[in-house]
């Protein structure tokens, strides 16, 4: 899988967000965006995610030397963020099996099992998701970002509302995506800076 | 695309189940819809008493109270993909013209469930008799498949939009028009009319918008869902 | 050169039109002094006609190519469009009030008309209701197609529910033309008129637009 992006620009109402953004992304590798507060972390990770459209610029994805349309690039991306949420009044299992079945993942149910338990959520399943802490909301939206097993891995801050346990439980997975595919991170934290392979920095 | 329209069709079917769902968890949608056409209805029946109106009248009433009805319903379905802020989460699975069918499915589901509790309480009510049932009955039905096609685009863009309330109505009204006039016009047909022939031509005018509005939808969606 | 040429020959047409429509066509029978009317009224529903189609084709570009300035056009077109439309309506009922005895009556010329303020009415509401710059473009440009292919409905069912009086337009379905010559000549002097109007005046719009986009540009 490979991303490439060519001089991004995005503008919102006229006003300048960023421009010139040359990116070019290969598997095994973990880049990180940093910046200060509205500078446009989120919105380049929705840009490179297909979320939204950049004012200028393009991006190409390729797959195995083919190239991927961007209608199709949805069923290789996962998204981590404070931004996007989960269904609030179905359960977690709900969730997981609609959005699954969407993204049409194999032998769900197993994957479902699995990633929960690994997330610590496991007999908390058929709760809604309204109930839940919003630590466990995090972990939730890690197991659905995992359970398509996604080329790229996009996460808008990584630890937001999680705790030491589920910080080392992310890492760990971050660390098995950085492994064999693609890992795009938003954030500040100077501990996932250096976890980073490249870090683009963004100024307002 | 044979296979990406088979595709869409199958996750049409899984976002309509995944709102049907979510709807008899919460029932926003289907009490907003019924509870108005109910307080209408009897708003009508009420101020009219015991006057009779005459079918003519009855039959453009019945069509206004549908419309309105569904004013008060049908947006909810993107709306409320906005208010969370699942419709990112949902870009992410699947391709815009599976959730616009998906939705669309779930807006039709939602005026035949209107219809099934309006339909008899205004033959009651306001003594109104339909004298070629089958004929009203097909009328409703393809209007109700142009009422939820026209309704489920103009809601995905003031789902998108400021001050949604109003706006639905403002932006429906001139899109649905011509469905609504047809609508009337084979309904007064249906009151008098012996044989399906008489209203044909508003059979025809109901099932062509129905066709060409979904269609165009189904092209301008993703201009909207990606915004 | 020509954008020079064009506002002062265009100016001395519009006014022979108007002196035509005065002093030299002839008065149409039963009709009297209600005639002239014509000359003014029916060139200002077709320039509405044309401005929407031109604002629709302009949001068909704006999706195809996302570029700002399609957007700004397809807004200037419509805004062109309503003035006429609002026009078209007043001659109309100058015409209603004076031939069929009430300023409205819900003909369905009167039902179109007021259909298609409606719909530039929506569409400038949810303009309005939009901030952000390409979001507005993109939900408004959907919304102008959209109800472009919904208006033909009307033509066709509009006058199956209610009968009209307006009389046929320029040919009945006889194929028959009611005017003389020199009516003839009148309106379609006018038609022509009022066509090149509208061209020189979106022109302006739209100059406009890209001074405005390249005064934008130049602030970044």
């Amino acid at each position: 899988m490979q991303i490439k992006a060519e001089n991004l620009r995005k503008e919102y109402n006229g006003r300048l967000i960023f421009k010139n953004i040359n990116l070019e992304i290969g598997d095994r590798t973990c880049i990180a965006v940093t910046g200060i507060n509205g500078s446009g972390k989120t919105t380049l990770i929705r840009i490179l995610a297909n979320l939204v459209s950049p004012t200028m610029g393009k991006i190409t994805y390729q797959s195995k030397g083919a190239e991927i349309s961007k209608e199709k690039i949805h069923q290789y991306c996962s998204l981590v963020s404070p931004y996007l949420e989960l269904y609030q009044d179905l359960t977690a299992r709900e969730n997981l099996w609609f959005l699954g079945k969407l993204k049409k993942v194999e032998k769900l149910d197993s994957k479902i099992d699995r990633l929960m338990n690994r997330f610590g959520l496991k007999g908390r399943e058929d709760e809604a998701v309204k109930n839940y802490s919003s630590g466990m909301k995090q972990r939730l939206k890690y197991v659905f970002a995992l359970i398509s097993d996604p080329e790229i891995l996009f996460v808008d801050e990584p630890r937001s509302n999680l705790d030491d346990h589920g910080i080392r439980t992310v890492y760990e997975v971050l660390e098995e995506q950085k492994k064999n595919k693609i890992l795009i991170m938003a954030t500040n934290e100077k501990e996932d800076l250096k976890y980073a392979d490249r870090i683009v920095r963004i100024d307002g | 695309m044979r296979t990406g329209s088979f595709e869409s069709m199958v996750d049409a079917f899984y976002i309509f189940k995944k709102d049907l769902i979510q709807e008899f968890k919460t029932r926003y949608a289907l009490n907003a819809i019924i509870l108005f056409a109910v307080v209408t209805l009897t708003a009508v029946s009420f101020s009219i008493g015991v006057i009779s109106a005459d079918d003519d009248i009855l039959c453009a009433m019945f069509w206004i109270i549908l419309f309105f009805s569904s004013m008060s319903g049908l947006s909810h379905i993107f709306v409320r993909e906005e208010e969370t802020h699942t419709a990112d989460t949902l870009k992410l699975v699947t391709c815009p013209t599976a959730v616009y069918l998906g939705k669309l499915l779930f807006n039709f589901m939602l005026l035949l469930a209107l219809e099934i509790i309006l339909v008899p309480l205004y033959f009651g009510l306001m003594d109104f008799y339909v004298r070629h049932l089958p004929l009203f009955l097909i009328v409703l039905a393809i209007g109700s498949v142009g009422l939820a096609g026209g309704g489920t685009i103009v809601a995905a863009i003031i789902a998108k939009a400021s001050s949604r309330g109003a706006l639905f109505t403002v932006l429906s009204f001139p899109v649905l028009l011509p469905l609504l006039i047809s609508g009337i016009s084979a309904t007064r047909i249906a009151v008098n009319a012996r044989s399906f022939t008489e209203a044909s031509a508003e059979l025809q005018t109901l099932t062509a918008y129905g066709v060409v509005v979904i269609t165009v939808s189904i092209l301008l969606f993703e201009f909207i869902w990606n915004e | 050169m020509l954008n020079r040429i064009l506002p002062f020959f265009l100016f001395i047409w519009i006014c022979l039109v108007i002196i035509g429509a005065f002093l030299y066509a002839p008065l149409a029978e039963g009709l009297g002094e209600l005639t002239r009317v014509l000359y003014f009224h029916v060139p200002t529903a077709w320039v509405t006609v044309l401005a929407f189609l031109t604002g629709a084709v302009f949001s068909v570009l704006y999706l195809k190519s996302k570029s700002i300035k399609y957007d700004y056009y397809a807004e200037s077109a419509s805004q062109l469009g309503f003035v006429f439309c609002i026009l078209a309506t007043i001659t109309g009922s100058i015409w209603a009030k004076m031939s069929w005895g009430s300023f409205w009556n819900w003909d369905p010329r009167e039902t179109s008309v007021f259909i298609l303020l409606l719909i530039y009415a929506a569409y400038f509401a949810l303009r309005s209701a939009v901030e952000q710059e390409d979001k507005k473009a993109a939900l408004s440009a959907v919304y102008s197609i959209l109800a472009f292919v919904t208006v033909p409905f009307f033509v066709f069912i509009v006058p199956r529910v209610y009968t009209s009086l307006h009389p046929d337009p320029l040919v009945n379905p006889e194929g028959e033309i009611h005017m003389d010559a020199k009516m003839l000549t009148v309106f379609l002097s006018s038609l022509a008129g009022f066509t090149v109007l509208f061209i020189w005046m979106i022109r302006i719009k739209m100059n406009l637009v890209l001074i405005h986009l390249k005064l934008k540009e130049m602030e970044n």
